[in-house]
């Protein structure tokens, strides 16, 4: 069973979102990475990329297929996690300790159409 | 099937020697060729006898596995049989020997093949006219965007730039749609794996420039809402395209023209014989309607009033050229070839052996495979993994196994609809015993993924290399055969 953690924003998309400020850190759920197996490369966005909620940031690829990363949120990308590029089987390792980037939201209010780990969980369980 | 990994380079052995030139009948010497196209050194060739070429090569093609080595299920790729008199007609001199710049009066022959292949095209699928000058598939795709995009900017409306692609649609859709400028815009699958209409109909509005469709679909099931759909797209101004990537089964029985299909590609090397070449050469006709005809692509291949017929160029209103020349002239013989070995009547069992071949397959398996929607399938169909799964044998596994026991593997993890998906098409050309001989072993595989699990997860034992870490391989990739 693919596992969730308390206190974070999920998309049906499968990314989630750490809040820290006015900053949201953003990342694939453990659901998403165990679905696509071990993943062989990370697409990310660059620093300053001006995104909508809803807009296509980047993929993630395994040998199994590739799958478009979705914006929960819209802001501006302010730090990538470079790691991924040399190792993107950090998200297989712990997908929820190793983000993939950090946006600055423009309106944070957008984060009360994401669901809580509960209602996420019970999203999963209907795929 | 035995390993062997040489390159003819490890073979050569300084001096040895596999040819006989004749005696030079001139006099140059080196020195008559200008020094800045002289090489500084010699090539470095294999040094080689013929007896090592032809055990080389012999060897290396007995690595390989092909329609012509045993069966070959790969769904939504039409793995037919592809007759051996397409390559005797394609090797005449008459039609190999041609170069592309000859002048029109010295190709007539090859012209009229040319003319008389677009019209078979047309009348098996109900079209009003075709280029054959795209390359390949997705090629065709792109092309038939194109022409979607000109009849719109043709008439001024320039804000339909979102096309519709079904969840289920072949990959190659969004891409060729992306590559041609368009906004992708997805409609979802019912539960019975056919496009929701009411999905589709909030999507409509004067931005869309039409639909992609794929009939049958990549599940192998019939789009059967397909005349409503037209309806809808043409009533909102947008037009149809047909990705004839699973055109196999209805050839002779259903045309996408009557569907109400604008414009269409076929893939030559799925349902017309042509070879499947490791990306090499393809065939990617489009086909469109009467309304659609002047923006095919150029050139065009005209003909006059006494039947002479020339290419015609650039002309006002073409989606422009797509291609070098006219399209890859040896695989439009083979499948020209292909429709005149099997004539009229003949051509009308292509579609309905295919189907039956799929459904005996789909019947017989479906109390130890997941069926994951119960109906008639067309050309191929979808399982969704082993019925019992509980000691954890995936699809892959399968996959693996089907290997040791002489069988291409299905495509797998395609469509993305399903977890554990396996695909199957057997094609109209396999007979009952290769189908049984199929059954049987897949009924084999799925007994021992519970007896004896672990035989399935170390698969494939019997192939000349054992399962490859691909993650390791994507992730490292080693792109040298060895450190020179």
């Amino acid at each position: 069973m693919a596992k969730t953690v308390e206190g974070l924003f999920y998309s049906e998309s499968h990314e989630w979102v750490k809040v820290e400020g006015d900053v949201a850190v953003i990342g694939i759920t453990d659901f998403a990475q165990h679905a696509m197996g071990d993943l062989s490369y990370v697409d990310m966005p660059e620093v300053d990329d001006e995104l909508e909620a809803g807009e296509e940031f980047g993929a993630v690829e395994s040998v199994k297929a590739a799958s478009d990363l979705f914006c929960p949120v819209s802001g501006t990308v302010v730090e990538i996690n470079e790691a991924l590029e040399d190792a993107p089987e950090l998200l297989n390792e712990d997908a929820f300790a190793n983000w993939i980037m950090k946006v600055k939201m423009n309106d944070p209010s957008e984060l009360e159409s994401l669901m809580d780990a509960a209602a996420y969980e019970a999203m999963c369980a209907n795929e | 099937m035995k390993y062997y990994d040489k390159l003819i380079f490890d073979l050569s052995k300084a001096g040895r020697q596999g040819y006989s030139l004749p005696a030079r009948s001139w006099d140059a010497t080196l020195a008559d060729i200008p020094a800045g196209l002289r090489r500084a050194q010699a090539p470095a060739l294999p040094e080689v006898s013929e007896l090592d070429v032809v055990r080389h090569y012999t060897n290396l093609s007995q690595m390989n596995f092909g329609v012509d080595s045993g069966f070959y299920p790969l769904g939504s790729c039409t793995m037919k049989y592809n007759p051996k008199i397409n390559e005797e007609i394609a090797a005449m001199p008459a039609f190999a020997g041609i170069h592309p710049l000859q002048p029109s009066e010295t190709v007539q022959g090859v012209l009229r093949v040319y003319k008389e292949l677009a019209h078979a095209l047309s009348a098996i699928t109900g079209m009003a006219e075709f280029t054959l000058n795209p390359f390949a598939g997705a090629h065709g795709e792109l092309t038939g965007l194109m022409i979607i995009r000109q009849y719109h900017i043709s008439r001024g409306d320039l804000k339909r730039t979102r096309i519709i692609v079904p969840d289920s649609a072949h990959g190659t859709n969004p891409a060729s749609a992306a590559v041609c400028g368009l906004e992708i815009v997805q409609v979802k699958s019912k539960e019975n794996g056919l496009v929701d209409v009411e999905d589709l109909k909030p999507l409509l509005d004067d931005t869309i420039a039409g639909i992609m469709m794929t009939n049958p679909n990549t599940l192998g099931l019939f789009e059967k809402d397909i005349k409503e759909i037209a309806s809808l797209i043409h009533e909102c101004g947008g037009l149809l395209y047909y990705d004839g990537a699973n055109m196999n089964p209805l050839i002779g029985m259903v045309r996408p023209g009557d569907m109400g299909f604008d414009v269409l590609h076929l893939n030559l090397h799925k349902s017309f014989s042509t070879p499947h070449g490791g990306g090499g050469p393809g065939a990617g006709p489009v086909g469109v309607a009467a309304h659609l005809v002047p923006f095919l692509p150029v050139p065009k291949v005209v003909e006059d009033e006494e039947g002479y017929l020339t290419i015609a160029g650039q002309d006002g209103e073409s989606c422009g050229q797509i291609s070098g020349f006219m399209g890859n002239f040896g695989v439009l013989l083979r499948a020209y070839t292909y429709i005149l070995m099997l004539g009229k009547q003949n051509v009308k069992m292509v579609g309905p052996l295919a189907v039956l071949g799929a459904n005996y397959i789909k019947e017989s398996l479906k109390d130890c495979y997941k069926l994951p929607i119960e109906s008639v399938c067309k050309h191929e169909f979808v399982f969704d993994g082993l019925l019992d799964q509980s000691t954890g044998v995936t699809t892959l596994d399968i996959a693996k196994r089907l290997l040791d026991y002489g069988f291409h593997a299905p495509t797998i993890y395609f469509p993305l609809l399903f977890h554990q998906a396996i695909m199957i098409e057997p094609t109209e050309t396999e007979s009952k015993e290769t189908l049984d001989g199929f059954i049987e072993i897949m009924r084999h595989i799925a007994a021992e993924a519970i007896s004896d699990p672990e035989s399935l997860k170390t698969a494939p034992h019997t192939t000349p290399v054992r399962r490859l870490d691909e993650t390791t391989a994507a992730r490292q990739p080693v792109l040298r055969y060895a450190e020179m």
